[in-house]
């Protein structure tokens, strides 16, 4: 109904998980004391000099890369004037006309079709002090440990036209940097922040309408429902014959609802120009192509191999492949044990609900591919049932123990010995004996809720297969 | 191009400079002199000159990824007019 179209662009910092700071040897860590990873340059002292950090530089064609972008053969920093108190120099150090990479794009997917959203530019800059404003309301406090973290900053064009596209790009987008290793991309921490520019036109038109620039999303959840607010927003603007005012709205996400940022800065006019202190790049092809050879396999591509190598259902290779380390750990355990759904299966449910309930990565899952595929062979042996497997496997992540040493232990093997299941057969037999005669009458499917009952009595162990062998041979024998 | 009293009204707000009305006339005019000077660079034909952002003809300047020593907190706060919980204490920020 709506005659609206939404227009979309984004603008990602990604904090990079390099040593040192951008242009100085102080840690690059997070959590640290106040002002004890500080130095004269990030403090902005007079006489101090900058100097490019090598890996923050490959860190950003690696990205760029990334992306299937171009890296610029000629780089160059340069100041970005404005006064804040976070911003010891009075100018971040950032790149204007020539940044490391430009013209990528990501493609993400939209029902069955690809969409290609452009990536206008990839640029590095420095990032800036934290504020912290004091409880008495009198003062701010300055930490400039974050000063000079490297950032990348990732501008797209305004190619996304709803809100569940800018989430699916943000989606892919940080999937595609975890796979280059290059961040945590941890929201929480801010090592990965977004802003969205948003604006409305009337369908069919191309002129752009006037957009607002939305900040402090924590979330990508949050990117999308501030993106859904600020649409509606705006349609209710211009629909009621008003004017959107081009300006920078914070997203409160208790309230759910957009804020004018009050602020007392006048219009931003920061005066780019080329920083004399750091002299300008040349990045040549030796370099770029170097950087290229030691890209990962990124996960749209890794998506469609495990399609078509392993032949996994569209689910499973999303599952497996929405974490690097899940997807190496399943390559690894399928040459282990070359049944790939099978291990997709347990990789994809009992191992990834642990995952989930213990809020860990699978490196730090006291488990190897072989002890999982040590327990997935007990499973198909029978020598425990797929229930009491998924058991076996919390013991085996508490304990750091392999499958056949829980399974010893705790006394979990199937119980396949006729003697033993007799007697549990015999009392379910005894107590339910309208069912009994069912199967008598020819009933045979009756039989199943009677190995349901022996099974449960057994606390699991009781092999399905006999006992459905067993019961279905004593009650034509009675 | 000329300097207006309006500009360099502006350029003070940017740089957080309090101007008096006698420092505003004096600025205007020693400004107008700086920009007059650097305009001699619109009579030469530049069409095939490299714009150039650097003087200094040295490039690629890296530094290896290697933690150094920083500053302790007190050494850093030592150069703060006021310090506080670790860190430098300034005029509110956010009202």
């Amino acid at each position: 109904m709506s005659s609206f179209e939404p227009v979309i662009g984004l603008e990602v910092h990604l904090q990079l998980n390099t040593r040192t700071k951008i242009f100085c040897s102080c840690a690059n860590q997070y959590g640290c004391a106040s002002n004890t990873n500080v130095c004269p340059v990030c403090l902005g002292l007079p006489g101090s000099l900058p100097v490019l950090n090598q890996q923050a530089l490959l860190s950003a064609i690696k990205v760029g890369l990334g992306l299937n972008a171009q890296i610029n053969p000629f780089i160059k920093f340069d100041r970005k004037n404005y006064y804040y108190p976070d911003l010891p120099k009075g100018y971040q150090i950032s790149q204007y006309d020539f940044p490391v990479a430009k013209d990528g794009f990501l493609n993400i997917k939209i029902g069955d079709q690809e969409k290609r959203v452009r990536i206008k530019r990839a640029h590095l800059e420095e990032d800036a002090g934290k504020l912290v404003h004091d409880n008495s309301g009198s003062c701010s406090l300055v930490d400039f440990n974050r000063t000079g973290t490297p950032l990348i900053e990732i501008v797209t064009e305004p190619d996304l036209h709803s809100p569940q596209e800018a989430y699916d790009y943000l989606n892919i987008l940080k999937l595609t940097l975890q796979y280059l290793d290059v961040s945590d991309c941890d929201m929480e921490k801010g090592s990965l922040r977004c802003d969205a520019n948003v604006s409305i036109r009337p369908v069919g038109q191309t002129l752009l309408g006037t957009k607002t620039e939305l900040k402090n999303m924590n979330s990508f959840r949050a990117v999308k429902a501030a993106l859904e607010y600020e649409i509606r927003r705006h349609e209710q603007v211009i629909t009621a014959g008003g004017k959107i005012v081009q300006e920078t709205l914070l997203w409160d996400d208790a309230k759910a609802q957009t804020q004018t940022m009050r602020s007392k800065e006048e219009a931003h006019d920061y005066r780019y120009f080329p920083d004399p202190d750091l002299v300008p790049f040349t990045v040549d092809h030796k370099l770029i192509d170097s950087v290229r050879a030691e890209l990962p396999e990124l996960p749209q591509a890794k998506h469609i191999r495990f399609l078509s190598q392993y032949s996994l259902s569209e689910y499973d290779a999303n599952i497996l492949v929405a974490d690097r380390g899940t997807a190496d750990f399943f390559e690894a355990a399928v040459k282990e044990y070359p049944s790939p759904k099978k291990v997709a299966n347990w990789m994809a449910g009992p191992v990834l609900m642990e995952l989930n309930d213990r809020k860990m990565s699978i490196y730090e899952l006291k488990i190897s591919p072989a002890s999982l595929i040590g327990l997935i062979k007990k499973v198909e042996e029978g020598i425990v049932s797929n229930l009491v497997g998924k058991e076996v496997l919390t013991f085996m992540l508490n304990e750091g123990k392999n499958a056949d040493e829980v399974i010893k232990e705790k006394g979990l093997s199937q119980v396949s010995d006729d003697s033993a299941l007799l007697v549990i057969i015999d009392e379910v037999i005894a107590q339910n004996p309208a069912v009994v005669e069912q199967i008598k009458s020819g009933k045979s499917n009756a039989a199943g809720f009677l190995v349901g009952q022996a099974m449960k009595k057994s606390g699991g162990r009781a092999n399905p297969k006999k006992l459905n062998e067993l019961i279905t041979r004593r009650i034509a024998g009675v | 191009m000329s300097i207006s009293k309006q500009d360099v009204k502006y350029v003070a707000a940017l740089a957080r400079i309090d101007l008096s009305d006698g420092e505003l006339e004096g600025f205007t005019q020693t400004l107008a002199k700086i920009v007059h000077y650097v305009e001699q660079l619109q009579k030469l034909d530049l069409d095939n000159v490299k714009p150039t952002s650097h003087a200094v003809p040295m490039g690629n300047v890296l530094r290896s990824d290697e933690t150094l020593k920083s500053l302790t907190q007190q050494q850093a706060l030592s150069i703060a007019v006021e310090a506080k919980d670790g860190c430098f204490k300034v005029p509110l920020v956010i009202e």
